[in-house]
């Protein structure tokens, strides 16, 4: 197959021919700054405000409610950091979970060596938070609970609905990373119940360095971007305006084809997983089986290293992705396997694919095909046998 | 980030298996960490006869392992238990940052196949 087959769409998507289009008049003739007075400055002040009505509408929230970002890392950032110093008199105390992406983690550590008191949720086997852990883990000093929409590495939807009913009757502020489910699957910030929400365009076919933050009306917050008066004095900086005309064609995209591109990917990845565990032995399934993004399929193939097995893919033409420390660039494992309770040794084996608009059945089957002997052949080569600390 | 010599070991890699009867084995690495790697050896006249590998692990691990057994072929016991780790990386065209202790596991297989020659063959020693 000549082709290239593109499985890691939870890391980014291709960017859409009609996003580009729309794109395109903003990174050429309508340049103007939509800070400044003229008319030129006034017609992209307008289109950014077109772009958060849209964004705001397929969220169920007040376009007031939006707060544009350079991506989801910045969301996070925000969510945290803006909240927690701007709740100080409050308290110092954060909730979380071991399985938050990084974005929301680092910012974490770092508030913990400033004093702040972490809690991190325990998460069953398939990486699920319990609401009821949530309302155990609530202080007088807890001033945000941050719990992901889903999981970026092993695809599980958490029960935000129900730990936002705890939120909400402990009047705890609640943030949820939707990074992975904005643009894929429902998220109306109403039924989610959550105070704010973090989004990325790039993950639904937008464009690369823009994505926005949800700050529920009301919400106390300070910015973390200080500069100019931009978004209401919420984050500073000149709006990067092609990014926010695209991201807003993206979601205006996602919002008539979501509901039926999530039931054609659940059926790919329905069809890949069960063809995987059939066709391969020692294979562990890592999140849940139903509660999970549409798109994701995450293994466990033991006896074989995931870094080995994501260029043997890509050998084939297969982009992948894998938590084995080799790919993190660490000497650890997959935060998130290892805290799902997945042993060091097979964590080291993960492999990852998720999938998209370009995603066929045809291009499944050739994974199909192509995985099972790769596996063969690294298992082959692996030491770890019966005379493994024996020798002869 | 990895160079074209690596991918090409990773490939093809050079005398992966074990030896018959080897005369000397060198496991190193552990499940967890994730890297493990069994050398074995075929000694003649002090020199490495044939030399095999078996390694599970990264990209990097396997092109260390196969590199680690085409360089020491044919080598007196002597120089084989010299090799460094800079040696095997730098036959790679070089290894990223993260990944030179892969090249470390694959120079400490070989050093401890060799101790374990020795130590079994002490009264062939010079």
């Amino acid at each position: 197959m000549e082709k290239s087959i593109y499985m890691d769409y939870a890391a980014t998507t291709p960017m859409r021919r009609e996003v580009l289009d729309a794109m395109m008049p903003y990174l050429t003739d309508e340049f103007g700054n939509p800070s400044s007075l003229y008319t030129l400055g006034r017609r992209t002040r307008g289109v950014i405000e077109e772009a958060r009505e849209r964004i705001a509408a397929f969220l169920g929230a007040d376009p007031r409610e939006i707060v544009f970002t350079s991506g989801g890392t910045e969301a996070d950032n925000f969510a945290v950091k803006g909240t927690v110093y701007a709740n100080e008199k409050k308290g110092n105390h954060i909730i979380t979970t071991p399985i938050e992406h990084h974005a929301i983690l680092a910012p974490c550590h770092y508030l913990e060596k400033r004093g702040f008191d972490v809690t991190y949720l325990p998460v069953d086997e398939y990486g699920l938070v319990d609401a009821a852990d949530v309302a155990k883990a609530i202080t007088e000093e807890t001033v945000l609970v941050s719990v992901m929409h889903a999981n970026n590495e092993i695809g599980t939807i958490e029960p935000i609905e129900e730990i936002s009913k705890v939120t909400r009757d402990k009047k705890v502020l609640f943030h949820t990373d939707a990074v992975q489910t904005f643009g894929h699957i429902p998220t109306k910030v109403d039924v989610l119940g959550v105070d704010l929400l973090s989004m990325s365009a790039h993950k639904l076919y937008g464009p690369k360095g823009v994505g926005a933050l949800y700050v529920r009306k009301g919400t106390k917050m300070v910015p973390v971007m200080h500069g100019g008066s931009q978004e209401h004095n919420r984050r500073g900086g000149t709006h990067n305006v092609a990014g926010i005309v695209g991201f807003a064609k993206a979601v205006e995209l996602a919002e008539k084809e979501m509901d039926a591109e999530a039931k054609r990917l659940i059926e790919l990845r329905d069809y890949l997983i069960a063809g995987i565990v059939e066709r391969v032995e020692d294979v562990r399934v890592n999140g849940h089986p139903s509660k999970r993004l549409p798109n994701n399929a995450s293994v466990c193939l033991n006896g074989a290293e995931g870094e080995a097995i994501l260029l043997s893919l890509d050998m084939e033409n297969i982009s992948s992705s894998s938590g084995s420390a080799c790919t993190s660039g660490t000497l650890d494992p997959s935060h998130v396997l290892l805290a799902i309770g997945v042993p060091a040794e097979v964590a080291h084996s993960s492999l990852r694919l998720t999938f998209g608009s370009t995603t066929t059945k045809a291009e499944i089957d050739y994974v199909l095909e192509v995985l099972p002997p790769i596996i063969t052949r690294l298992r082959a080569m692996s030491p770890l046998d019966a005379s493994w600390g024996k020798k002869c | 980030m990895y160079t074209e010599k690596v991918m090409e070991h990773f490939r093809n890699p050079r005398n992966v298996g074990e030896v018959e009867n080897p005369d000397g084995v060198g496991e190193v690495g552990n499940p967890t960490c994730g890297d493990m790697m069994r050398i074995t050896i075929k000694v003649k006249d002090d020199k490495i006869d044939d030399i095999k590998f078996k390694t599970l692990g990264c990209g990097a691990a396997i092109a260390t392992s196969s590199m680690v057994t085409e360089l020491a072929q044919g080598m007196s016991l002597e120089d084989a238990e010299k090799i460094s780790r800079q040696d095997i990386a730098d036959a790679l065209d070089g290894l990223p940052p993260q990944k030179m202790h892969c090249s470390v596991l694959a120079a400490d297989g070989l050093r401890e196949a060799i101790t374990d020659y020795r130590s079994k063959h002490p009264a062939e020693e010079g």
